[in-house]
């Protein structure tokens, strides 16, 4: 008989604020120890969090982005529980009443390919679904312990140092080996924690969900989906029923912190449940950790031992109230969605397929948009549609370039979008030239190259910031290479009609009906002018003076 | 000099009539001769207190003082100072050192105020009595056999037996007007909100406010201009104007309504404190004021309730004090749990232990409904029996304590009687209202008896007019116990 397997992803995405969510210490990944961890991250006593406002925009601005209530009026509450990384012995969340209430993602499932797991989409077509979010809360994420270090026994003050770095005060005499250290510098860092309802029936959709989630968190810039450094955190609970059976009892799979051990992890987890509910087993409510070199779930801790949190509203925290004008000042600074953007850019000619290479990123989308508009003389910011004279004319080059010369020379590099050492006013003058006739599409690529690698050491080279990022410099590069090309007419009919004059048996050839010839004349023309002559311009007046 | 007021004592000070060295020496050696028997002071510190002074020497030189400029001011052991240890009268911070100032500390700092040491008080300000300190019990200056209250009684034993010029107090369910009575001294607890809690350590959230202690209403108003202000620091700080305290204190009473709630005058008074209370409400009478009979129907339920949301909130305010970070560590352990229970466990004393059953309790699931949720609900209430009750009149007033102070251990055995001593306060805190004690004369054991003004949200200005009319037209006030050297 068939199993239907019922997933619901809670994600907790680090929103990317520069201080703290209750505190004005820094979020910075990867400091010494301890050296982020002011006085309300190690909990002195008498010390009061204060709520950072940055914090709140950005759920506000994932909540408006998933077409959900911003609930007028939250609360934060405080789960109580006993941890060493858990400074006040209590996590402020959000419990009964969160910031962003239900909403919705619709994510595209493409088929797994070659696989025959029970988890795999049985169709092979690639489809859309809706899940539903059922909520997003605002909290706080807990420091780390590093376990098995040594303490070392230079004291200073009331810090003790130790061979991984700066730790806190105790009242322990030392050195001591093989103990936990603590490192607060994350204490205190602001998480969103989205909860999606059980919507998901295999783990490609639990995937498909949790990749358009890191995608839209990272579109609207609220987080930097960072999964190494644990900015983008995954619990998958995940249960098995007969089809048009009730629920049957889940079990909770923590931290998935990259996509493949999310399927990985799901298909073990799944197949474990089939097996024991077939062998005649039961499933107990428990939470378990996935082990990714044995690539298998390992209980952590059951139902029974599951913590009393008692949750009650933080007396610390006046309650969270967000007005309307919050809200529309939020929501103007919403960019434009990703699918909205590949509808335009679909709409101005370009392939569906390139659309989605050129919304892959925002910066790469928003680098086609500022150099379209400037190409077009439109303001800064402008959305260019199809309306708009020569739009579309423009957005297929443009297209091409971004795809093509771009992208390698950034993968050649090793940059990604942000660090693009061109600006789109660069990349559009050298468009424009080429669409005016200055230069050809071979000049174009050097004049691109001579661009790009000035711009990269703009600073050893131009004093003047503003000369080097400027479309002036495009043609100051293209005269002094001398790419300009050769569109003179009298120029390119005297080198015409050198290579006529001297080349009478091809003369001949072509004038018989070999039109092959045409491309030997245009060679020879073209080496002759240095590769400067319009090629447009040379074809009409070798046609002319070869048709006699 | 001793009895001097506040304004008196700027005067003194700023005309170089008296050096702040010399004023603040004077207490540091009163304190030495005295403190041994009365125990008010957890910390001192004469070096950081003289070096404050000369600063404030330096200021009152150069003309450039402040009211409290080189006074010297006794700090409740609950604010943290900069450099001072910070012990909240608990084990469990018996060698914690505090690395920054309290909001309140900083405002005496910036005004020049010398800090004269820490008071001893009731362990995280759990208690009525003082007694629930790590540091030792505090003898009331006025007959060394009573309690001086709690939880504030190392201030309160500090401003009454002379040993400060003004001290700093806390009041969560009465803590700074309970000992106030209890010493024939006046207190303010002000609205919940107007002084910042910022570095002030945490028992109950949502009812903790500070407010100064002091020999009259006078002096009180001073160090309220002092203390009050918006901190963006505290949440739940109010982003109110700066207000004059002082402004209004010589307005006449004439046309006053005094409400009288009958709940406070009904069994359980104690017959001379009720004889005393009555006395100053004819003193008022002659003062202009009028009378009028209220209830607040719903104050015989403001213990229990409070007994339920105070506990709560410290059972989790308290969890930070685990022995990992700070505080004191079990010297024996051999895991983690074990190092949470034995630091805890011996950390903490019984008071302390017991209150973070009660709130642990109340908070579990199952229990929540039942217990947290239904007090909230009953403490709205409570607060709308005041709302009520301000229709009719502009004060409220009664006594501040069923009985004149205590003896020492006569009801250590008796918690529910212990909270009872807070029986007429803690209403105040669960509404957030200011509520005041002044002195009132003295029961029939010779010790002092409190008068309770409740006043209505932001009335501090009208609650010290009201006070400081009736000690013009009274002495009670100035009266100071025998056997304190003066």
């Amino acid at each position: 008989m068939e199993w239907e397997i019922v997933i619901g992803l809670e994600v907790h995405t680090q929103l990317s604020t520069n201080s703290k969510i209750f505190s004005g210490a820094s979020t910075t990944y990867g400091a010494e120890p301890n050296t982020q961890a002011d006085a309300v991250s190690i909990a002195l006593p008498g010390v009061l969090p204060v709520l950072n406002k940055g914090a709140v925009e950005r759920a506000i601005k994932f909540g408006l982005a998933v077409g959900a209530h911003i609930a007028p009026r939250s609360v934060f509450a405080r789960k109580n529980y006993f941890y060493p990384d858990l400074p006040k012995g209590y996590q402020i969340s959000q419990f009964d009443l969160p910031v962003v209430g239900q909403g919705a993602l619709t994510i595209q499932v493409e088929p797994l390919s070659g696989s025959g797991k029970p988890t795999s989409t049985s169709s092979g077509q690639a489809y859309e679904k809706v899940v539903r979010i059922t909520r997003a809360h605002l909290e706080e994420d807990a420091g780390k312990s590093i376990h098995g270090i040594t303490h070392i026994v230079t004291e200073d003050g009331n810090r003790i140092t130790t061979e991984n770095g700066d730790y806190l005060i105790t009242e322990d005499s030392f050195p001591r080996e093989n103990v936990s250290g603590i490192d607060l510098n994350r204490a205190g860092t602001p998480l969103l924690e989205i909860v999606s309802e059980p919507d998901m029936r295999s783990a490609v959709e639990a995937v498909a969900y949790a990749k358009t989630l890191h995608s839209l968190v990272r579109w609207i810039g609220i987080c930097d989906g960072n999964m190494q450094e644990g900015s983008f955190r995954c619990d998958a609970n995940v249960s098995v029923r007969r089809p048009g059976e009730p629920l049957g009892t889940r079990r909770e799979i923590k931290n998935l912190n990259s996509f493949k051990f999310m399927q990985q992890a799901i298909d073990y987890e799944v197949q474990w449940q089939i097996d024991t509910l077939e062998n005649g087993g039961k499933i107990h409510q428990a939470t378990v950790l996935f082990d990714s070199d044995k690539c298998e779930t390992r209980m952590m801790r059951s139902k029974e031992e599951a913590h009393d949190y008692r949750y009650f509203p933080d007396p610390d925290l006046l309650p969270l109230d967000i007005t309307p004008a919050m809200l529309e000042q939020v929501r103007a600074t919403l960019p434009e969605s990703q699918q909205a953007k590949q509808m335009r850019y679909v709409k101005l000619g370009i392939s569906g397929e390139d659309a989605n290479i050129l919304t892959a990123s925002r910066e790469m989308a928003e680098f086609f948009d500022a150099t379209l508009a400037s190409l077009l003389k439109k303001g800064v910011g402008t959305l260019i549609t199809p309306e708009t004279p020569s739009a579309e004319i423009y957005a297929a080059r443009l297209s091409n370039w971004l795809i093509g010369e771009v992208s390698a020379q950034l993968n050649r590099d090793g940059l990604d979008m942000a660090q693009c050492p061109i600006t789109p006013q660069q990349l559009g003058g050298i468009l424009k030239r080429i669409a005016d006739g200055t230069i050809s599409n071979a000049g174009a690529k050097e004049v691109f190259r001579t661009t790009w690698v000035e711009q990269r050491n703009f600073d050893v080279q131009f004093t003047d910031v503003s000369a080097a990022f400027s479309v002036e410099r495009v043609d100051a590069i293209i005269e002094a290479k001398g790419l300009k090309q050769v569109s003179d007419s009298g120029a390119i009919e005297k080198i015409v009609d050198e290579i006529i004059a001297a080349n009478p048996a091809q003369v001949a050839d072509y004038r018989s009906g070999k039109d092959k010839v045409f491309g030997f004349f245009v060679g020879l023309a073209m080496k002759a002018s240095k590769g400067k002559a319009n090629p447009a311009q040379l074809n009409d007046v070798l046609k002319k003076k070869l048709a006699g | 000099m001793l009895n001097s007021s506040l304004q008196q004592l700027g005067s003194a000070l700023r005309a170089r009539k008296i050096s702040s060295v010399e004023l603040t020496q004077l207490y540091l050696d009163r304190i030495t001769a005295l403190n041994p028997a009365l125990n008010a002071y957890v910390t001192t510190n004469t070096e950081t207190s003289l070096a404050q002074s000369r600063a404030a020497d330096v200021l009152l030189a150069s003309g450039n003082a402040k009211p409290l400029t080189g006074i010297p001011i006794a700090q409740k052991d609950i604010f943290c100072a900069k450099g001072w240890r910070t012990t909240c009268g608990s084990k469990m911070l018996a060698n914690f050192v505090a690395p920054y100032d309290a909001h309140v500390i900083e405002q005496f700092n910036n005004a020049g105020a010398v800090n004269l040491g820490k008071t001893n008080m009731d362990e995280f300000a759990m208690g009525s009595s003082n007694e629930t300190s790590y540091f030792g019990v505090v003898k009331n200056p006025w007959d060394q056999n009573a309690v001086p209250g709690g939880s504030s009684g190392g201030a309160a034993c500090a401003v009454a037996a002379r040993l400060c010029a003004a001290a700093t107090g806390t009041d969560t369910g009465g803590s700074i007007r309970q000992p106030a009575a209890l010493c024939g001294i006046s207190g303010i607890k002000p609205t919940y909100g107007t002084v910042s809690r910022y570095g002030m350590i945490a028992f109950a959230s949502s009812l903790d406010q500070a407010g100064p202690m002091a020999r009259s209403a006078e002096d009180l108003a001073l160090l309220l201009n002092v203390m009050t202000g918006f901190d963006p620091r505290d949440s739940t700080s109010l982003q109110r104007d700066k207000e004059d305290y002082v402004r209004d204190l010589n307005k006449p009473l004439v046309g006053l309504r005094i409400g009288l709630p009958k709940e406070f005058f009904a069994v359980g008074l104690a017959q001379d404190v009720a004889g005393c209370v009555n006395a100053a409400i004819a003193e008022y009478k002659k003062l202009g004021a009028t009378i009028v009979d209220i209830s607040l129907p719903n104050s015989k339920l403001a213990v229990p309730v409070y007994y339920v949301l105070a506990p709560a909130e410290a059972s989790s305010n308290l969890s930070r004090y685990d022995g990992v970070r700070y505080g004191y560590r079990a010297p024996e352990y051999s895991d983690l749990t074990e190092m949470y229970e034995k630091s805890r466990a011996q950390g903490f004393g019984e008071e302390v232990k017991r209150r973070i059953m009660i709130g642990t309790y109340v908070l579990s699931h199952g229990y929540y409904d039942a217990y947290y949720l239904q007090a909230q609900k009953i403490r709205r209430l409570i607060a709308q029996d005041f709302a009520d009750a301000f229709k009719q009149c502009d004060v409220i007033m009664g006594p501040t304590s069923p009985s004149t102070a205590f003896n020492l251990g006569e009801k250590c055995d008796d918690p529910v009687q212990m909270y009872l001593s807070d029986i007429y306060t803690i209403a105040v805190n669960l509404a957030g209202l200011p509520g005041m004690s002044i002195p009132a004369g003295f029961g029939s054991n010779a010790r002092p008896v409190g008068l309770q003004i409740i006043g209505n949200y932001f009335a501090e200005a009208q609650m010290l007019n009201v006070a400081y009319q009736y000690q013009q037209a009274t002495d009670s006030h100035n009266r100071a116990p025998q056997n304190i050297g003066l």
